[in-house]
């Protein structure tokens, strides 16, 4: 049975969600995650109706195991809880490869702000994708941006997830604990150029995290820069402490106005589609399906031009004319599109 | 009695005690009493949760636990009725007590002071283990590092002003009952006792003979299985070994000093709740394990009653277990021998064998940093959580034989449990109004002046690095409730949440029942359009997390997606992390019989969110009489200690997802 496509229906939960109501918050989430076929039309109806002004600021929260995370995180809840902003956080589990089942704890380790009505928390298992991030955390994000002041993403790990989280955040913060030797591996492994604020974390360590600090800024001096007008500030702290929290809510919402005046943001969101676009495109069809909308410039052309829409409408509308073009032209696509 | 027990050739038996304690203050006295005059030897308090964790029983935290798992302890008047008959110049009291610890043993200084007894005189226990609290109790409250603090300054003090106070109780008790195998219990107690003792040495005002006199004052707290051939090696081992820690670790060289002391409470974990009067015979076995070899055996005996897996023991039932305790001392030969083992090279060998692996997970523990740290990097946890993981499938697969449970289910009806047996004690429900209407009574009449200063005075003086115990006695004398003390503790501490040692565990090899169930749960999660998640969570001040985990893995393994939000959650809470998570069900343990209040509730805020059609099934400790009564309130599974088989508790969760998804 397929269910028609409503409209009506869509604009109403879009609404809800807007108006910061929790139920309809999670609801919509569900939706967004549900893959039946027949509950497709429905769910990119939603996703249109969010798209246009999920206003919310995305902040990415990554860094290496154990540099503190969580705790940095349920600090930086904290304290936009404590300026009245209201706060959503999507945390990022591993699922087992083997059983599909997974174990989501962040929730616990985030500790108190969990537990705070202004603080909404999903977490999400990372499912099939080895990087770390799940395929729906786009999608999540848009429903938590339109009914939150900010939203957070903390993903698992180090590598691959920087790049990834990178095109569903406007500002990405990397956790950096000072002990020696991890810089150089985080240039190594090309991370630096990714961040737009670091957290030098644990600076009850003393003189172990200002060199820490100091090594990190000539590291950026030095190194590839995403946005080469703009050099990231570092930042000292303790998230257990509560120390240096309040001057890094200042640069994110500082970094927001950067993006906001100049500094690209419209640009980021665009770039942003695009990647989304592009992976699950490849994801489905792989390079060989993505060719056959001709070259590469055409598809960022496409998502340009495809205005308000939501990200997995254009897919599903790309995905339609890959799947006609290797069936041979006028053949009558899948309503489905699954 | 006395004459049989004071003839020349037999031992001295060991002390006998019963750990109890309920309703209110002036029901446990009555308890007390009734116990010693039957012939116990000792006392073993229990503390209800909200006394356990810090609050007032007014505090909404404390809702649906006052006076349930143990009785309810306010303020220095609570503890006065406690022991009103009893002289404490006298008696030998323990204290299973641990984040309060400090607070409890300054009302009890407090309450002998008022009968007229100096606190040099008192003799006792204060469990005061906060590391097996993170690992499996759960009654932690402060972060490791300031726990280790109180700890510490605890024993500082007592070794000088209280010198016959056992101030610490390192239990591996706790970490039997979490699943640790004979060797993670020697290793990780001994790792936890030498926690404490590094930080007493490095303390300014400690010489070495103070050391000695601490290190002679740690007592353990042991738990002993039915493999009591096993559990009788392991406590020869851990006598050794603790003898070696402080020869070489410590250079304690008093003989005196370096006896391993230690009480025994004997496994609850093994009851079973099937043919419950088998558990009458297990816990007589699983007490020759501990006093059978005069060179390891307990101080002191607690045993559990045969019906603790059904609910709250009645007085008879305590009794039978005195019982136990009695003719096994004073009708039984065994007090009269030396060491039956000496010589043994059975035991030696097996003895031996446990004291090298011992030896070996200690360092490991050690290498790594010790147990506080083993504690913060859920070391030690997921290694529990991975043995308990491993045993409930030797259970579930037939491999460890459980009498009455997998094996030999045939069974008459027992007459103990029959209709109208009455087998389990009921607490008055109307305790906890009793107590919160006492506890405003006697904030009305304490000079509020005095309380707010010795407040004052004690966050002072923690915020200046002196010791807790002196202003703690003095609020104690000035009124301070055990909600208020906590609160400063709180305040300048922190609190603490640790780490669940459940996102570790190793998926389990699937059996061919598991596989069943997992091909359930994809084919339900296509149908549902996303995959199946589930909420495991704990309402109320219960920290008993083993159940919990054990499901949180056990779901994980079937190929749900698990939402475990650990332990001391509001039902608010819960129905705000099912909103929010999207779940298709929610699981809650309680072990603390306070079911009937806290389940209803989050049945019901769940139906005032709107959510009214979200499955709960429940686990715990639960009498059938409350199962069904939950069951009429809209739960919709009750599980209860006979359920060992979580494979099939999964597969009728996937039932009852598809049952409200039906359609």
């Amino acid at each position: 049975m397929t269910i028609e496509p409503n409209a009506e229906a869509a604009h109403a939960l879009a609404e809800r969600v807007r108006a910061g109501e929790r139920a309809a918050i999670s609801e919509a989430l569900n939706a967004v995650d549900d893959n039946r076929a027949s509950h497709q039309p429905a769910r990119l109806a939603l996703l249109d109706a969010l798209a246009p002004d999920a206003s919310g600021i995305r902040v990415g929260v990554t860094g290496a195991p154990g540099a503190g995370k969580s705790t940095l995180l349920d600090a930086l809840v904290s304290g936009l809880r404590a300026r009245g902003r209201s706060v959503g956080v999507l945390a990022v589990d591993p699922s087992s490869q083997r059983t599909g089942g997974a174990l989501l704890g962040d929730r616990m380790r985030l500790g108190s702000s969990a537990r705070d009505a202004g603080v909404f928390l999903r977490s999400l298992a990372a499912r099939d994708q080895l990087g770390g991030l799940s395929e729906i955390t786009g999608p999540s994000l848009d429903v938590l941006s339109a009914a939150l002041d900010y939203v957070f993403v903390e993903t698992v790990g180090v590598g691959q997830s920087e790049a990834q989280v990178i095109d569903v955040v406007d500002t990405l913060v990397f956790v950096a604990q000072p002990a020696a030797g991890d810089l150089i591996q985080f240039m190594k492994a090309g991370i630096l150029e990714w961040p737009d604020l670091f957290f030098v974390n644990k600076s009850d360590l003393g003189d172990v995290a200002t060199r820490a600090a100091a090594e990190l800024r000539a590291g950026l001096d030095l190194g590839h820069r995403r946005d080469p007008d703009r050099v990231p500030p570092v930042l000292c702290g303790s998230a257990r402490d509560g120390l240096g929290i309040d001057a890094l809510i200042d640069g994110i919402e500082e970094h927001t106005v950067y993006l906001g005046s100049g500094g690209g943001g419209d640009a980021r969101r665009r770039a942003g589609r695009l990647a989304r676009v592009e992976q699950a495109l490849l994801a489905r069809y792989g390079r060989y399906g993505v060719a056959q909308l001709g070259p590469a410039k055409r598809l960022a052309t496409r998502v340009e031009q495809a205005g308000d829409v939501s990200v997995e409408r254009i897919v599903d509308d790309l995905g339609r004319e890959i799947e006609d073009a290797l069936r041979g032209a006028g053949a009558p696509g899948d309503a489905d599109g699954a | 009695m006395s004459s049989i027990a004071s003839r020349p050739e037999r031992d001295r038996p060991w002390m006998f005690r019963t750990y109890s304690g309920h309703s209110s203050a002036k029901a446990s006295n009555a308890l007390y009493r009734s116990n010693l005059a039957k012939g116990q030897t000792g006392l073993s308090v229990a503390f209800d949760l909200p006394t356990q964790t810090g609050y007032d029983s007014d505090h909404p935290l404390s809702r649906g636990e006052v006076g349930k798992v143990g009785v309810p302890i306010c303020h220095i008047d609570d503890m006065q009725v406690l022991f009103d008959e009893i002289p404490l110049e006298k008696m030998n009291t323990s204290m299973t007590i641990n984040a309060t610890a400090a607070w409890l043993l300054s009302l009890y200084v407090a309450t002998a002071e008022r009968q007229g007894t100096d606190q040099s005189a008192l003799r006792g226990t204060t469990q005061n283990d906060i590391i097996k609290e993170y690992l499996s109790r759960g009654t932690f409250v402060f972060p490791p590092e300031a726990s280790m603090r109180l700890t510490s300054e605890i024993v500082s003090y007592t070794v000088d002003h209280v010198p016959n106070w056992n101030p610490m109780n390192v239990c591996s008790y706790h970490l039997q009952e979490a699943g640790a195998t004979p060797v993670q219990e020697i290793a990780y107690s001994m790792a936890n006792a030498i926690s404490i003792l590094d930080v007493v040495r490095e303390m300014p005002d400690v010489d070495h003979d103070t050391l000695s006199r601490v290190f002679g004052r740690i007592s353990f707290f042991l738990n002993a299985g039915i493999r009591f051939v096993e559990e009788m090696c392991k406590c020869r081992a851990m006598n050794r070994l603790w003898e070696e820690i402080g020869r070489e670790r410590y250079g304690i060289t008093n003989e005196k000093m370096l006896r391993l002391r230690y009480g025994v409470q004997v496994n609850s974990l093994g009851l079973t709740e099937a043919q419950p009067e088998n558990n009458i015979i297990r816990i007589a076995l699983e007490a020759l394990g501990v006093t059978l070899s005069k060179r390891a055996r307990t101080r002191s005996l607690q045993l559990p009653a045969w019906n603790e897996a059904l609910g709250l023991p009645r007085p008879w039932d305590q009794q039978l277990s005195l019982r136990t305790q009695q003719i096994l001392a004073y009708e039984t030969d065994l007090l009269e021998y030396g060491d039956l083992f000496d010589g043994s090279h059975v035991v030696e060998t097996k003895t031996d064998q446990l004291l090298d692996e011992a030896r070996q997970e200690l360092q490991a523990v050690l290498d790594m940093g010790g147990a506080v740290t083993a504690v913060e990097n859920a070391y030690m946890k997921q290694k529990l959580v991975e043995s308990q993981t491993g045993r409930l499938r030797a259970i579930e697969s037939g491999d460890l034989t459980v009498v009455g449970v997998n094996a030999y289910e045939e069974a008459v009806d027992s007459p103990l449990v029959e209709e109208g047996a009455g087998s389990i004690l009921k607490v008055d429900e109307s305790a906890e109004r009793d107590q919160i209407e006492a506890l405003e009574a006697f904030r009305n009449r304490r000079n509020e002046a005095e309380a707010e200063r010795a407040l004052a005075n004690l966050e002072s003086v923690i915020k200046n690095g002196g010791n807790i115990m002196a202003p703690s006695i003095e609020a104690a004398k000035a009124g301070v409730t055990t909600g208020e003390w906590s609160q400063v503790l709180r305040d300048v501490f922190g609190e603490y949440r640790a780490p669940t040692g459940v996102v570790a565990a190793p998926v389990s090899e699937a059996s061919e029942d598991v596989s069943q169930v997992r091909k359930r749960v994809d084919d339900l999660s296509t149908r549902l359009g996303r995959r199946l998640k589930i909420l495991v969570g704990k309402p109320g001040l219960d920290g008993h997390s083993n159940g919990a985990e054990q499901i949180a893995v056990k779901a994980r393994d079937v190929g749900m997606e698990v939402v475990y939000d650990g332990i001391r959650l509001t039902p608010q809470e819960i129905v705000q992390s099912a909103q929010d998570e999207g779940v298709h069900v929610i699981g809650l343990s309680i072990l603390s019989g306070s079911h009937g209040v806290l389940v209803t509730d989050v049945v019901e805020k769940l139906a005032a969110a709107g959510m009214g059609d979200l499955p709960v099934v429940v686990g715990g400790i639960i009498p059938e009489d409350d199962a069904r009564k939950l069951e009429e309130a809209g739960v919709r599974r009750v599980y209860t200690p006979k359920d060992f088989d979580l494979t099939r508790i999964m597969d009728e969760i996937v039932d009852v997802v598809a049952e409200s998804n039906a359609g």
